[in-house]
């Protein structure tokens, strides 16, 4: 009887056409929209999701904006717990005109490159981009933006730091997996440090950030606590967190636009939820006879509001599953749009649950009170709708 | 008649509706017997109580005092549930409009009431075929309602009435949405039902040529039975 029932449900689900395709393409587009707006959620989020628990960041205590003195690194080495360190310093550069935006960071090359195991770089180009103090080493998606490839001179007008850097490009690297961000540009410290010390010597010799390895990941409270212990009361503090926390420091700047996306997706949903209960209660309204007459033939309450609910779950399973399937194209298209920006831009499991999951949602909301109705409709005043 | 010989026997039946604080009565009083295998048409003036005894007795209403015996079950005693399951068994319905599904073909159809038995899909099937080709749509079994005229519509049903092999075929203005012609092929069909194959069948009718088919006929007037009018049967 069950497979009976739902294929009378499907066959009442398309039965008004227009009503069918409409009410479909609201569904399409109410759960691909959904699904995008997911996306760009997690893609805020990606930095800190793709931070490794075994990596902390030292900064200045007041701010980031301060520097920490590149001889710190010698002493944050030798508090209990730490591996290794390396430090990394934002140049903050365009390339050609303003608009070609990518993050561009001044680092310690070998050091830096094995506390970022995630880097993929061949053997040969990695030696290159050690062994040459003008070499860069570029992320995959930002060399193929702008068509770049090893041994290509790559200018950049400072901001920060005033002047023309020629860099040379001795190496591209590969994302380990797909949550890696493979925008991003690398060239040695010293270079810029010894330009600084020319231009403004009193500048020289200074880093943004330290990245610590530390052994245990569950002991990063307590190794944070230690690196910092080393320079309290001194000139220059430091603030020592997880990669996460650090990364989540820069997501919390804009938890306000996160939060207002957040909401529009809710409101997607609870639209589209409208539109639905809508169809569903006048599906259900011009079937009253139809009902009353499943009733008298001997059909219980329960079938009747089965009919209605499994029609309401095949129209948003349908529309559900065209909106998923069109997320990873639409995603992928945007992403490439809106790689400087996002450069991790995917589609995760987690959004894919949550479509289903309003998905679902809708289509149990929208049944609920038609399917209701039609189950308390008495017998005889379900037939007279008839006439 | 006695109880034990009737289909249908009612008992001091009365029916109100409540309307606002008013109560307004329908039947008053109602007391009397449907003999097993039996036709009776039941007609009266719009309003006069008719299809609200004919529903108390299919058992799709129920009345607000006295006793209806079908086959000897007070259905005014089942809960909602047995009611239901009582009806699936014991009653086939014939509606004015046919009450068809639009999104099911002939076939299926008439194979509704059998979903609610132990049957399997073929022996569904084989039924559904069966009764279909008792009313002359053998060849229309794949047609969906909206591709069969009127009387072909009336005739589904009338199969869907009969593939459940119900003690009792109620029916209400069967013939009221066809032409002539159309609803002399319904009254034919329905007396073949009741004379081959002994179905009891109540009809309400305004109709006074589709009443004349019955064995029987009886009046209502503002909720109270006239006296049996007993047909001669040929």
């Amino acid at each position: 009887m069950l497979v009976f029932l739902l294929r009378m449900s499907l066959k009442n689900a398309l039965r008004h056409r227009l009503r069918a395709f409409l009410t479909l393409a609201g569904l399409t587009v109410a759960i691909l929209s959904f699904g995008l707006l997911s996306t760009v959620v997690s893609a805020w989020y990606a930095g800190a999701d793709a931070a490794s628990d075994k990596r902390l960041i030292t900064r200045n205590a007041i701010s980031l904006v301060f520097p920490l003195p590149i001889s710190y690194g010698e002493r944050i080495r030798g508090a209990e717990g730490v591996t290794g360190i390396s430090w990394a310093n934002w140049f903050g550069g365009i390339y050609i005109e303003p608009k070609n935006f990518f993050p561009q960071f001044a680092i310690e090359p070998a050091s830096y490159l094995q506390l970022y195991p995630e880097f993929v770089v061949k053997e040969d180009e990695r030696a290159a981009f050690v062994r040459d103090r003008q070499g860069c080493l570029v992320g995959r998606k930002l060399a193929n933006r702008y068509g770049w490839k090893v041994g290509d001179n790559i200018p950049i007008k400072g901001t920060i730091f005033p002047g023309t850097w020629n860099f040379v490009l001795r190496g591209i690297y590969d994302g380990r997996d797909s949550s890696t961000d493979q925008n991003q540009f690398f060239f040695h410290w010293d270079y810029l440090n010894e330009r600084i010390k020319q231009t403004a010597p009193r500048r020289a010799n200074n880093t943004g950030v330290f990245i610590v390895g530390i052994r245990d990941g569950s002991a990063a409270a307590q190794v944070s606590e230690r690196v910092d212990k080393v320079f309290r009361n001194s000139l220059a503090e430091t603030l020592t967190e997880t990669e996460k926390a650090f990364q989540l420091s820069f997501v919390a700047m804009t938890e306000t636009i996160v939060l207002a996306i957040q909401i529009v997706s809710y409101v997607v949903i609870l639209i589209i939820m409208a539109v639905m209960a809508n169809t569903m209660a006048m599906s259900a309204r011009e079937r009253t006879a139809e009902y009353a007459t499943l009733k008298a033939l001997g059909f219980g309450p329960g079938v009747v509001g089965l009919l209605i609910l499994a029609e309401s779950l095949l129209l948003c399973g349908i529309g559900a599953a065209l909106g998923i399937a069109l997320t990873w194209p639409t995603v992928r298209a945007i992403g490439g749009a809106l790689d400087n920006i996002f450069p991790v831009f995917n589609v995760a499991s987690t959004t894919v649950w949550q479509q289903l999951g309003a998905a679902l949602l809708v289509a149990l909301a929208a049944a609920a009170v038609p399917a209701q109705q039609a189950m308390r409709i008495r017998i005889t005043e379900g037939l007279r709708a008839v006439s | 008649m006695s109880g034990e010989a009737a289909a249908v026997l009612l008992r001091h039946v009365s029916k109100h509706y409540q309307r606002g604080g008013q109560i307004v009565p329908v039947l008053s009083d109602i007391d009397f017997a449907i003999a097993r295998g039996d036709f009776l048409a039941l007609m009266g003036p719009s309003g006069s109580g008719k299809s609200t005894l004919l529903n108390l007795i299919a058992g799709i209403d129920r009345p607000s005092s006295g006793q209806i015996l079908v086959a000897d079950v007070d259905i005014a005693t089942l809960d909602e549930r047995e009611l239901a399951d009582w009806r699936a068994r014991n009653v086939g319905f014939i509606f004015q409009f046919y009450n068809l599904m639009p999104v099911l073909d002939a076939r299926e159809n008439v194979e509704l009431p059998l979903m609610l038995t132990s049957l399997g899909r073929r022996e569904r099937r084989s039924h559904a075929e069966l009764a279909l080709e008792m009313v002359g749509l053998a060849d229309r079994m794949d047609h969906y309602p909206n591709e069969l005229s009127g009387g072909q519509q009336q005739r589904v049903a009338i199969a869907r009435a009969l593939v459940s092999d119900p003690t009792l075929i109620v029916a209400d203005e069967p013939t009221g949405d066809l032409d002539r012609k159309s609803a002399g092929e319904i009254l034919d069909l329905l007396e073949q039902l009741n004379g081959e194959l002994g179905k009891t069948i109540v009809m309400v009718t305004h109709d006074a040529r589709a009443a004349e088919r019955a064995h029987a006929i009886r009046h209502l007037e503002k909720g109270e039975l006239s006296a049996l009018e007993q047909r001669e049967v040929a």
